[in-house]
């Protein structure tokens, strides 16, 4: 392992506009990193769908050739330029496959860059590729993808979390410094807490989601994943702001993020602990570290409040009937008419509706299907208002929750999952566990405000990393790069190194012995 | 296999109808209701479209303001008030012609409601037809479908799809039920369509052409015992898309309710087809009010605001009214009530003023609107206006008479070249060598002939029957092919016989 891949984004850019390395042998180290580690469906990490190197390598000897011309060609770099990022494969790229992990997209190639995509491209920073998800970003564990799971650098056997999988553990894994990811109910601060990195979402609105794969329109959100707080500061900035062709991006977004990052003060700070969020069905181990966090800052002079956000015990409930409405909508035009897979009926007659119903049979796995069904139910005559009219009453519950919270604190704070990485297989058959996982970071979305993750420690049961999660009001991002740049510096202190020091050393080796 | 009628006469006896109408119309805004592509009609199919327009996965729509503000426009001009603040929502249903498989419509709170419209019957009385709303979505893709008997999906070997008009703006124009038309309501329905489709043009909102669908209404009609307050069961015939067929499928669904309802038997509540050569309606899909299209807020879009600013700068844009329009119209024509009336119901109000605006007189506008062309539609079961006869046509064809190049028997010849698609009436004279004869030397010629050919009447003319000379204009004419001016003609034969006309 060379060193290059072990620095974070803001360091790699300052090596950059130094001239001390090139972002060629930075894509090449990641490159190398990627093919040494992610292995495939049965081995390895397997965070990557594919893998573009041509057009990183192209990307990044035109940052080089801009920087040994000098002048505005190098002065109008953007800083992360000739910065390798890996993207989630629910965001759509001219010139790669977009699957969304799903069968039914298999070999579609978008004819449109997202929104956030041309800001990476502006910014020239090389893609690496496309990250793995559960499909349709639907899911925790990323078991759910139809191209195979990604598994956990800390322990192969184990989830990465989910829908994010694969960009989290790319990231843990020093195959990237940096990933795009989605949240609609956790799929970026939950893999980062199973991951031992730093993820998250950004107010509703604050990034477009323009090219973003819809699952839940009112609650997807595209967002940076980690190592760094710092970095993720550096991507939030360069990703966000208003896009015309998303009427729910924010006019006003957020600005200062990578200043509150780098100026990391609680001092006088209020920091509310949501009772709701904790106790009971919380690994004992999630919940020391947690408390240590508390004891971190309290020190460093925030002040610890008690914050009660009754509502939250139905955020779950609530989430499970407008996520799934809205992704039975989001998810019709998937029918084989017009791009992606078509599969045609094996008999009978050959009809329009029956090549709609034998694609989508084929193309959709069971949980796609589950949700499908479940929000087609929902929104049904007879039932909707009882349903998903119930369901948006709880959403404006969960607002006014925040509401009173924030005027007693300034941040929010929980554990970002209530348990470690578990094994691979171990919740497949038990969608109601497996929806438990976002318990705490659900609430985050129904309401829009932001929350981030980052790594808490290990858990002493299970020596896996656990997250915090910090949640701000809405608009007020920079409240969490500051809080949470203070907070990891000091257990960075503690811990003598960033965390994934900690992570046992993947082999190559080891991955193609075993394939 | 047609389904029975009673006598129109014989309906009305028994039965009371009650009409209620969806007029679709097409809004000609640049691009589309949620797209920046091209909202552009008769293009190569699937070239008008985007990433957008084809629902491929990521898109999101971003709604259109001009759209907006023609459909508050349109509100306006139907009385109707305005929503200060209205939503889209998703209208779900699998078909091939709606790429993203729902349609994106407004469904319970339109951008305009609780109007009226005063449409105007022949006779000049004023029928008040109540707006339930008026409500913005956008348009589906075209389907052709190939193969099969029909031209239906159902047993089409392929179809083919033209998404061009996916996501066009469309305004829906929903009625109240409109009661107590009586025996009026084949009528009043093609007038409160005219009327409609007057407003849109004159609010410069659409392009407002039925025959290219900018137009296109739903006709709902059912009928019940007189009396009775409850409405019977309703069949809605779609997309009847021109005047004339308005009227024939409303009075046609009045007949066959009757029949139905006269036997005792009930009406199925349904879509019909209306078939333009059978002039009757065949039936399409059951349709029951408890269709289910999962309708829930459109996320992806935030709702519409109009501030009463807005939509009072939107209403002084407003153009003069229709009603105004005609009064101030027949006052500069000079058109009796009855010439006036004539003209609005053939559909030609539009075509005359622009004939007039064109430079014709509208006298001369008049007679070849209500003359020729009305003949010609007529025989051709068509409306006026669908002919393909333009106000330039007519313009240039006055200036070819007033020339003295053509008389008026040329000139139908002249139309007969223009609509079999010759060209220009200039174009259609040269290539059917179609100008009048003014060589003397020819003409003279033709004269000497005529006059050889029957000398007795030749005496009778210098013998003072100047009547006669009829019969030797009548033999140049043959001989010119009825290129000849007849006066200039009748001057000639004079001379030549030496006699004093």
């Amino acid at each position: 392992m060379t060193d290059l891949i072990k620095h974070s984004a803001a360091a790699l850019a300052a090596k950059l506009a130094a001239k001390e390395v090139s972002a060629v042998e930075v894509t090449q180290a990641h490159l190398d990193r990627i093919a040494a580690v992610d292995g495939d469906a049965e081995h390895g990490v397997h965070a990557f769908l594919h893998v573009n190197t041509e057009q990183a390598l192209a990307v990044a000897a035109e940052v080089d050739g801009r920087r040994a011309r000098g002048g505005s060609d190098a002065a109008d770099l953007h800083e992360l330029a000739g910065v390798p990022i890996a993207v989630k494969d629910l965001i759509v790229t001219i010139g790669q496959p977009t699957t969304a992990g799903s069968k039914i997209l298999q070999g579609w190639h978008s004819p449109y860059d997202a929104t956030v995509v041309k800001k990476l491209r502006a910014a020239r920073m090389p893609i690496l590729g496309k990250t793995n998800l559960d499909e349709f970003a639907m899911g925790s564990s990323t078991e759910h993808s139809a191209y195979g799971p990604t598994r956990n650098p800390w322990d192969l056997d184990r989830i990465p979390g989910g829908s994010g999988g694969g960009s989290a553990a790319a990231v843990a894994a020093f195959e990237a410094p940096l990933a795009l990811g989605t949240d609609t109910g956790g799929s970026i601060r939950q893999p980062g807490a199973v991951t031992g990195t730093v993820g998250v979402k950004p107010t509703y609105g604050g990034v477009s989601r323009y090219g973003a794969i819809a699952m839940a329109s009112s609650l997807d959100q595209i967002g940076p994943v980690s190592r760094t707080v710092l970095d993720s500061a550096l991507l939030h900035e360069l990703i966000g702001g208003h896009d015309p062709y998303d009427s729910t991006s924010l006019t006003d977004p957020s600005t200062g993020l990578v200043a509150a990052a780098r100026i990391g003060n609680v001092k006088g700070l209020r920091i509310g602990v949501v009772q709701e969020l904790g106790g009971e069905g919380y690994q004992a181990g999630v919940l020391a570290r947690f408390n240590e966090s508390l004891d971190l800052l309290r020190d460093a002079g925030a002040q610890i409040v008690e914050v009660s956000c009754p509502n939250f015990v139905y955020a779950l409930g609530a989430y499970y009937l407008i996520m799934p409405s809205e992704a039975s909508s989001n998810l019709a035009k998937f029918d084989g008419v017009r791009f992606g897979l078509r599969t045609l009926p094996a008999d009978g007659a050959m009809t329009i509706e029956r090549v709609m119903a034998s694609t989508r049979a084929a193309g959709f796995g069971d949980e796609v299907k589950r949700r499908i069904i479940l929000g087609t139910y929902a929104l049904s005559a007879g039932y909707y208002d009882a349903y998903y009219g119930s369901a948006q009453k709880v959403r404006t519950l969960i607002q006014r929750d925040f509401d009173a919270a924030f005027a007693h604190a300034d941040v929010l704070i929980s554990p970002t999952a209530p348990t470690t990485a578990f094994k691979l297989g171990e919740k497949l058959d038990n969608p109601l566990a497996m929806y438990l996982n976002d318990v705490a970071t659900i609430p985050a979305n129904m309401a829009g405000v932001p929350g981030l993750s980052l790594p808490g420690g290990l858990a002493d049961e299970d020596g896996l990393p656990i997250g915090i999660q910090l949640l701000a009001p809405a608009r007020e991002d920079a409240r969490l790069y500051r809080v949470g740049a203070v907070l990891e510096e000091l257990l960075e202190e503690r811990w003598g190194g960033p965390i994934l020091n900690m992570a046992p050393e993947l082999v190559a080796t080891q991955i193609m012995e075993a394939k | 296999m047609t389904d029975a009628t009673l006598s129109f006469d014989v309906a009305m006896e028994k039965f009371d109808p009650v009409l209620g109408f969806e007029v679709h119309v097409e809004l000609n805004t640049a691009t589309k209701m949620f797209s920046s592509a091209p909202n552009v009609f008769g293009d190569e199919p699937n070239t008008n479209v985007n990433e957008v327009d084809l629902g491929l996965p990521g898109v999101l729509p971003v709604v259109n303001k001009k759209a907006v503000e023609s459909s508050i426009k349109i509100g306006l001009a139907l009385n109707c008030r305005i929503a200060e603040s209205c939503t889209f929502a998703r209208k779900h249903y699998f078909y091939p012609d709606t790429p993203k498989n729902f349609q994106t419509s407004q469904y319970d709170d339109p951008i305009a409601y609780d109007g009226f419209l005063d449409v105007e019957l022949s006779d000049g009385s004023i029928f008040r037809v109540e707006i339930e709303r008026a409500h913005m979505e956008e348009d589906a893709g075209k389907l052709t479908h190939m193969g099969g008997a029909t031209g239906r999906i159902q047993g089409a070997d392929f179809s083919l799809v033209d998404y061009n008009r996916a996501g066009v703006p469309l305004v829906e124009i929903v009625t109240k039920p409109i009661q107590g038309a009586g025996s009026r309501a084949p009528e009043l329905a093609k007038a409160y369509v005219a009327a409609v489709r007057e407003i849109v043009k004159n609010l410069g909102v659409s392009d407002a052409k039925m025959e290219r669908g900018n137009v296109r209404c739903d006709a709902n009609v059912s009928l019940r015992p007189y009396g009775q307050e409850k409405f019977g069961t309703r069949s809605e015939t779609k997309n009847v898309n021109s005047l004339r067929a308005v009227e024939n499928a409303v009075r046609f669904e009045i007949q066959r309710h009757a029949a139905v309802l006269d036997s005792g038997n009930t009406i199925v509540q349904e879509t019909r087809h209306w078939h333009e050569d059978t002039k009757s309606t065949t039936s399409g899909r059951p349709k029951s009010d408890a269709d289910d299209y999962r309708y829930f807020p459109e996320p992806d879009l935030l709702p519409i605001l109009a501030t009463p600013e807005w939509v009072e700068s939107l209403r002084a844009e407003l153009p003069e009214p229709p009603a105004a329009r005609r009064k101030r119209l027949q006052a500069d024509w000079g058109y009796t009530d009855l010439e006036f009336r004539d003209v609005v119901n053939a559909g030609v109000l539009d075509e005359i003023e622009e004939t007039v605006a064109a430079g014709a007189s509208a006298a001369v506008a008049r007679k070849w609107w209500m003359g020729e062309i009305a003949r010609r539609a007529k025989l051709a079961d068509v409306d006026p206006v669908a002919l393909g006869v333009t106000p330039a046509v007519v313009v240039e064809l006055d200036a070819l008479i007033r020339s003295g190049a053509i008389n008026d028997k040329l000139a139908r010849e002249v139309l007969d070249g223009v609509l079999a698609g010759e060209g220009t009436p200039a174009d259609v004279v040269q290539s059917r060598g179609l100008a009048v004869v003014s060589d003397d030397g020819v003409l003279q010629s033709a004269i000497d002939t005529a006059l050889a050919a029957q000398p007795e009447v030749a005496d009778k003319i210098r013998a003072g029957k100047i009547q006669a000379v009829g019969a030797i204009v009548g033999g140049v004419m043959k001989v010119t092919k009825g290129q000849a001016d007849a006066g200039r003609v009748r001057e000639l034969i004079l001379k030549t016989l030496g006699v004093e006309g």
